[in-house]
């Protein structure tokens, strides 16, 4: 696991297997080391804001992108993404639903709250493979963020 | 709510830029159904006036009659169109414009590369992220 500095990829899921697939997607693209997971929304904050467990943190130290789940225990998605594009210090960050939600209340409340990108995880494993290791290029390699 | 007709609006002024993103959106296979945009005023005539709704706009920064940032704040401005993703597609690598373009809300921010090659590839990765990854609402 990576240290706390330096995260590139925070990845919000709380589903072991997602999180396994996901981080040997982002691996063949040489991006693993860069990824911090979190098993849940209040984690996810604590790590944002830097506070709690997380309080050593430097909150300007921004990921790149955050993949963020929507159901999620202690606080779901939702409410994670709408506190972080709720504050100054944190809505220049790009968030990312990966979800397996494909509900279309849920793509419009998320855009809504400024998300940056919607992505439907795709059920069967190799397009899953797929989909992530785009996602990781495109937000980790592509996408130019402002700070 | 139907499904949207056009699938990418490019604003583009360069006639060599826009060839070029043309032709390698062609060879993705995604069938994109493409506009360009010459100008930051016709951009805004398309999808304010007429209510042209594409599933992501790619958008030039320095633009004749209104600029790039404009237009994009004026999109953002709009009940109707906020939710359209923007990414802004620029041979500016300026902190300012990054930092601008993100405050007006944009969803991402990719700088041409300035060789062939690499130019074709990104815009076809963009392609392909944000018509077939992305999911935008309807």
């Amino acid at each position: 696991m990576t240290s706390l500095s330096g995260v590139e990829i925070l990845l919000v899921e709380d589903n072991p297997n997602d999180v396994e697939l996901t981080l040997r997607a982002l691996q063949k693209q040489n991006l693993a080391s860069k990824v911090f997971v979190v098993k849940d929304g209040a984690e996810a904050l604590e790590f944002i804001f830097a506070t709690g467990n997380y309080s050593v943190r430097k909150i300007d130290d921004h990921p790149k992108v955050i993949l963020l789940d929507l159901k999620l225990p202690k606080v779901d998605g939702i409410e994670v993404l709408r506190k972080i594009k709720a504050d100054p210090r944190t809505k220049d960050m790009p968030v990312v639903m990966l979800t397996s939600s494909q509900e279309e209340r849920d793509v419009i409340e998320t855009y809504k709250l400024g998300v940056n990108s919607y992505i439907v995880k795709p059920v069967d494993f190799s397009n899953f493979v797929h989909a992530v290791s785009e996602l990781g290029l495109y937000w980790g390699l592509l996408n130019k963020v402002p700070y | 709510m139907q499904e949207q007709e056009l699938d990418i609006l490019l604003v583009e002024d360069n006639p060599n830029d826009a060839e070029l993103t043309q032709r390698a959106l062609r060879k993705t296979d995604i069938g994109a159904r493409l506009l360009i945009a010459r100008d930051g005023a016709e951009a805004i005539e398309r999808v304010l006036t007429e209510g042209l709704r594409p599933r992501v706009i790619f958008l030039d920064l320095k633009l004749p009659k209104i600029d790039g940032m404009e237009v994009l704040r004026r999109i953002r401005a709009d009940e109707r169109t906020r939710q359209i993703p923007v990414v802004v597609l620029t041979s500016s690598q300026e902190e300012r414009d990054i930092n601008e373009s993100y405050k007006l809300g944009v969803n991402s921010y990719v700088v041409k590369p300035v060789e062939f090659d690499k130019f074709y590839k990104t815009v076809s990765d963009l392609g392909t992220y944000w018509l077939v990854l992305n999911k935008t609402p309807l």
